[in-house]
């Protein structure tokens, strides 16, 4: 059975991503680089989270003074992050299960796990956390935050990046 | 989100994003996509259910492993443990966000 993309969402929303039309540029594809079982995988999630002892908070005071805009930024997260340390900024989503077991948006443990299992090289270091409400042209990402993350991904040896908008 | 992998892969990095909106990430001519039946702010599951957050995992490497060409997609076959009218009410956050607000208040006047 397919997946329902509309289950959750109010109607309102349905209709708007129903309408969306297919983007007019070319389909994107890069090869893995060598076998996923000796590659190096990442994760990013957009549930807005960040390091309570160490990073600031995605915007929220730009975002209630101007509600098409949202915080562009990134946050790192490390692969040993303790929960405590867990906040987050998203004025979309209930926070109430992720701040519980962070795994729900970023699945650090489940990756650790298939690192033990060999179906992956190994879980890099560090993950990203962003802020999925963006205003809608997405410039900033388009132009700063992705070229700067896929530098970044590259310093650090990263051969695949999964992603889970939140 | 989809704008960020299709920076990335087009930069050479390959990308999967696990997405409960399936067909829109299609839309974006992403190149591998993994679609689950979930609540907004689950993707891989509910809390401390490693069962169900290693299913959804399965398929992102799964989906890495098998995808030769853009616009691969693998749905994942699991259904959320939770009542739909309860999971549809406990996604959204407590306090409308700013631009709901905004539309709830314009409809008032």
């Amino acid at each position: 059975m397919p997946v329902d993309s509309y289950k959750y969402l109010p109607r309102s929303m349905k209709a708007m991503y129903e309408a969306t039309p297919f983007i007019d540029e070319p389909q994107v594809w890069a090869e893995l680089p060598k076998p996923l079982h000796r590659c190096r995988v990442a994760l990013m999630t957009s549930a807005g989270i960040y390091l309570k002892d160490s990073q600031q908070p995605f915007d929220e005071e730009r975002e209630w003074r101007e509600p098409t805009w949202g915080d562009p930024t990134y946050r790192v997260i490390p692969s040993d992050v303790r929960l405590e340390q867990v906040g987050c900024m998203h004025l979309h989503i209930n926070h109430t299960d992720l701040l519980e077991d962070v795994n729900v948006v970023l699945p650090i443990r489940a990756f650790q796990q298939l690192e033990r299992e060999g179906a992956i090289g190994e879980l890099a270091d560090e993950h990203y956390s962003f802020m999925g409400y963006q205003e809608r042209s997405l410039a900033d990402w388009r132009t700063n935050q992705g070229p700067e993350l896929a530098a970044r991904l590259k310093e650090r040896a990263v051969d695949v990046l999964l992603l889970a908008p939140a | 989100m989809p704008v960020l992998a299709r920076v990335i892969e087009g930069l050479g990095i390959p990308t999967v994003t696990v997405t409960m909106v399936p067909d829109l990430a299609a839309k974006f001519r992403l190149s591998r996509v993994v679609g689950v039946e979930f609540p907004f702010g689950h993707s891989f599951g509910t809390p401390h259910n490693d069962e169900l957050m290693l299913t959804v995992s399965r398929a992102a490497v799964r989906a890495l492993n098998e995808a030769g060409a853009p616009g691969y997609r693998l749905d994942v076959a699991a259904e959320w443990p939770v009542p739909l009218e309860i999971a549809y009410k406990t996604w959204h956050p407590p306090r409308a966000s700013p631009i709901v607000a905004r539309m709830l208040e314009q409809r008032r006047t």
